[in-house]
């Protein structure tokens, strides 16, 4: 079987456990081998959560610099940091929402300008599908949404070896009483992507 | 960035199961107590350790809480809420160790758990139980952190197996980690010596598929037979009971040398001999070179004493050989020694400037390139995608969190310290963030309750006045007899003491300090700071509440001013803490007209909850906490709580 290899980064808080959590679940009901990876970084103290899900056969649960087939980011100068794991063909799919770090607000960074940013990426990269995910989360009626919204835009890709059924079925499974708007957001996405 | 800690933060949630809520009837069952042979999980390697562990007959575990080890702890103190396992956070590693040998020794199924640098501190026990042995088997989870992702060093506990003679073993894969539970279970019996349990980062923090096996039953309740002459051990005893762990090692190597987990993969004219994570990279890549016939594999999960025959056997028929492990050149070194004595010549290699390094961890693509290049494989790796037009990325390094009562310490001290020359040795916690700008208050540190002991050398040999600070639950795990020292050698420096009424960086754990009616658990003890400090004769004692900003200050001016021991207890509670405890929070502050743009509060605090929009600084009413430290330093006046927004 084909090894597809994803990389999540977010801030912490932002739910990139819980999104990589989910596709982990739907890769078991799926029976698609499934190896993950966390880098919590001080996820609680403000830094950033970088995920790598390795999906199909591979023994390896890291990915290593230019290997990553999708990059997905929450926050757009951390998509833009992690552009060191992609390559020529892969795609990226980003938030554009920015957080912008605490350094920015004390004068100790520039936070970049997001056309430019977005001119980056697409340079460098097959494909960037980007899009304000926090609008889209607030439309879903949960703020905290955006991690599932990224996901439904990232399923809409057709790279992962997983259907969209699968990853909604964990969604529901993973997040009780928050199911509906999540899945509404999945959806909300899934659109988005189509269109970016 | 230096993240020191014995104690990264995490998100410590399994599943809806908080670390705090006490296990009430009609709760689901924790997930990996299920009884139920055959299921598939999804576990984070750490919770298939805790997994393994319990279907292994687990009965007792002591931990001192330590990342990447930290959620094998808390799943195992969960599951000892709601069964007869017997769990424990220990003071430090040391006594962790203690505690469970004494079960060991008892005949229970014991373990304990820590992270790499935590052996150092229990060393001292781990080297003469290792001439005593056990009764029961007893395992030790040693969780190394190549990379140093929360961690001060990278130091290679491989070494400990053979400095102490315990046999050591290491799982490749979170599937393994589970199994190898068991066997090192089944191992430390048949010894009856403790085994090193050696995990990396990458298996403690990993996430795969594992499935459930049989649980074997556990029994919680021991037996000691006095056995002076074998478990005393003054010289005359111990000089007989190294004989015996030397034999013991001869067994050791016997088991090795026939142990499914040290075992050959693929065949070929070359060979590579690797462990832990680095035989997912080597097999990856053997695959991803068309190698599979070319290059065989001995893959060493029983790493001391190694299986030198096998070894030997190994390398009889390849033409050269590369040895792929993370860290020291452990395994190098004995099977270039066992090549000698085979009369082998063959080249074997692994550490070297050309190609593995002994920094850092290793990844997918840098064994590739490396087995690639040793074994002349046609192989050119992509080129690196160029990132030299990307701007400069404002850096996002972990801060202390919005309302942090350590961030109201460090402001009112180094105010109260303003116009003195000062070194301030830090700990090891969430406050070692107080060394980045724009606080800056960290200036030495080396491990845990090095704040104390430093302090009273700085203090002798320079000017300058010292002033360190050290955590609740690092001053009881190890700061104690540094004020001990201090007092008695008559040292002059002030010691803050930040109590924020918990362990906070690894997650919310529990202390001596803490009360643990918080966590609904009732039975327990609590050891007061002040009550210790007072005891210990320091002659200076000062307890302030940082966030009221002035009052501190002059607390903290006259005991810097006091010639000798002064110790400053700083008491607050965690900010993450109390709101998890759902405690009353002070509403949020804004930042009204009067603001001049001054930015004292941005500049100096650093909080995360303030912002700029339009080149005004502005607060995150969701973040802000309402400790009102802002408002009280604000040169205008200009911060004002909510509800009085007009």
């Amino acid at each position: 079987m084909k090894t597809t290899r994803l990389i999540i980064v977010a801030v912490g808080g932002q739910g990139n456990l819980l999104a990589s959590r989910i596709l982990g679940e739907a890769s078991l009901l799926s029976e698609i081998p499934v190896r993950m990876s966390e880098l919590h970084g001080m996820a609680q103290r403000g830094g950033v959560v970088e995920s790598s899900i390795v999906f199909g056969n591979a023994e390896s649960t890291i990915i290593s610099d230019g290997e990553a087939d999708v990059l997905v980011g929450f926050e757009p100068s951390e998509t833009l940091r992690a552009l060191n794991k992609c390559n020529k063909n892969s795609t990226v799919i980003t938030s554009l929402s920015p957080l912008p770090p605490f350094t920015v607000s004390i004068g100790r960074g520039v936070y970049p300008e997001l056309g430019a940013l977005q001119d980056l990426i697409r340079a460098k990269t097959k494909k960037l599908i980007a899009f304000d995910a926090n609008a889209l989360a607030l439309e879903a009626g949960n703020v905290l949404s955006v991690n599932m919204v990224l996901l439904g835009a990232l399923l809409q890709t057709g790279i992962l070896p997983l259907s969209e059924d699968n990853v909604k079925e964990a969604i529901k499974a993973r997040t009780g009483k928050f199911a509906e708007s999540n899945i509404k957001a999945f959806e909300l996405g899934f659109s988005a992507a189509k269109i970016s | 960035s230096f993240t020191a800690c014995r104690n990264l933060s995490l998100t410590q949630k399994s599943g809806k199961r908080g670390l705090y809520a006490k296990v009430s009837k009609g709760r689901v069952m924790h997930k990996l107590l299920i009884d139920d042979p055959g299921k598939k999980m999804l576990l984070l390697g750490n919770e298939a350790i805790a997994r393994g562990a319990v279907e292994a007959g687990l009965a007792f575990a002591a931990t001192y809480p330590g990342t990447p080890s930290s959620e094998i702890s808390l799943n195992l103190f969960q599951i000892s809420q709601e069964s007869d396992l017997y769990f424990e956070y220990s003071t430090n590693e040391k006594v962790a160790f203690e505690v469970a040998a004494a079960a060991a020794n008892s005949g229970v199924r014991s373990m304990c758990i820590m992270k790499h640098v935590g052996l150092n501190v229990a060393a001292d026990a781990l080297m003469t139980l290792a001439y005593v042995g056990v009764k029961g088997g007893f395992v030790i989870i040693n969780a190394d952190d190549p990379f140093m992702f929360s961690s001060q060093n990278e130091q290679d506990n491989r070494y400990y197996g053979k400095l102490s003679g315990l046999p050591v073993i290491e799982p490749s894969s979170i599937k393994e980690a589970k199994e190898m539970i068991a066997y090192a279970f089944d191992l430390s019996e048949d010894l009856k010596e403790p085994v090193i349990f050696r995990t990396t980062t990458r298996i403690n923090h990993s996430t795969a598929s594992v499935e459930f096996g049989r649980m074997k039953k556990r029994v919680a309740k021991g037996s000691f037979t006095k056995d002076p002459f074998n478990c005393v051990t003054v010289p005359a005893v111990s000089r007989k009971l190294h004989v015996k762990l030397l034999k013991n090692m001869e067994k050791a190597e016997t088991l090795s040398e026939s142990s499914a987990y040290n075992f050959t993969a693929g065949k070929g004219e070359f060979g590579i001999i690797c462990n832990g994570v680095s035989y997912g990279y080597v097999t990856d890549a053997l695959k991803d070179l068309n190698l599979e016939n070319k290059v065989k594999v001995l893959r060493i999960g029983f790493s001391n004493p190694m299986p030198k025959n096998l070894i030997k056997n190994f390398l009889k028929d390849c033409k050269k050989a590369l040895i792929v492990e993370e860290g020291e050149p452990y395994m190098e070194e004995a099977v270039k020694s066992y090549a000698q004595e085979a009369g082998l010549t063959l080249q074997i290699r692994g550490k070297g400037e050309d190609l593995l390094s002994r920094l850092y961890e290793f990844d997918p693509a840098m064994v590739r390139k490396c087995i690639a290049k040793y074994f002349g494989a046609d192989y050119s790796p992509p080129a690196a995608t160029d990132l030299s037009d990307v701007p400069e990325l404002p850096q996002r390094p972990p801060n202390l969190c919005a309302g942090c009562s350590h961030r109201a310490t460090f402001y009112a001290v180094k105010k109260a310290a303003e116009g003195m020359e000062t070194i301030y040795p830090t700990d090891i916690g969430c406050y070692t963030l107080g060394f980045l700008p724009p606080l800056s208050m960290g200036d030495f540190l080396i491990c845990m309750g090095s704040s104390v002991g430093t302090s009273c050398g700085f203090s002798k040999v320079t000017d300058k006045k010292v002033i360190s600070f050290i955590g609740d639950s690092t001053f009881f795990h190890s700061g104690i007899p540094g004020l001990i020292n201090a007092v008695f050698n008559n040292h002059n420096f002030t010691l803050v003491i930040l109590d924020n009424d918990i362990t906070a960086m690894t997650g919310h754990q529990p202390n001596p300090g803490v009360d643990m009616g918080n966590f609904n658990l009732s039975g327990y003890g609590r050891v007061v700071i002040e009550d210790v400090v007072k005891a210990l004769g320091v002659p200076h004692i000062t307890v302030i509440r940082p966030y009221r900003i002035k009052k501190s200050i002059e607390a903290i001016k006259e005991a810097l001013n006091f010639k000798g021991v002064s110790v400053i207890i700083s008491k607050e509670m965690c900010t993450l803490y109390a709101k998890s405890l759902k405690k009353p929070m002070g509403k949020p502050f804004y930042i009204s007209d009067k603001c001049k743009n001054h930015r004292v509060c941005v500049n100096e605090l650093a909080c995360p909850a303030f912002y700029l929009k339009d080149n005004k600084v502005n607060i995150d009413s969701v973040r802000c906490s309402g400790c009102s430290v802002c408002a009280q330093i604000c040169p205008e006046n200009a911060i004002l709580p909510i509800r009085d927004k007009k």
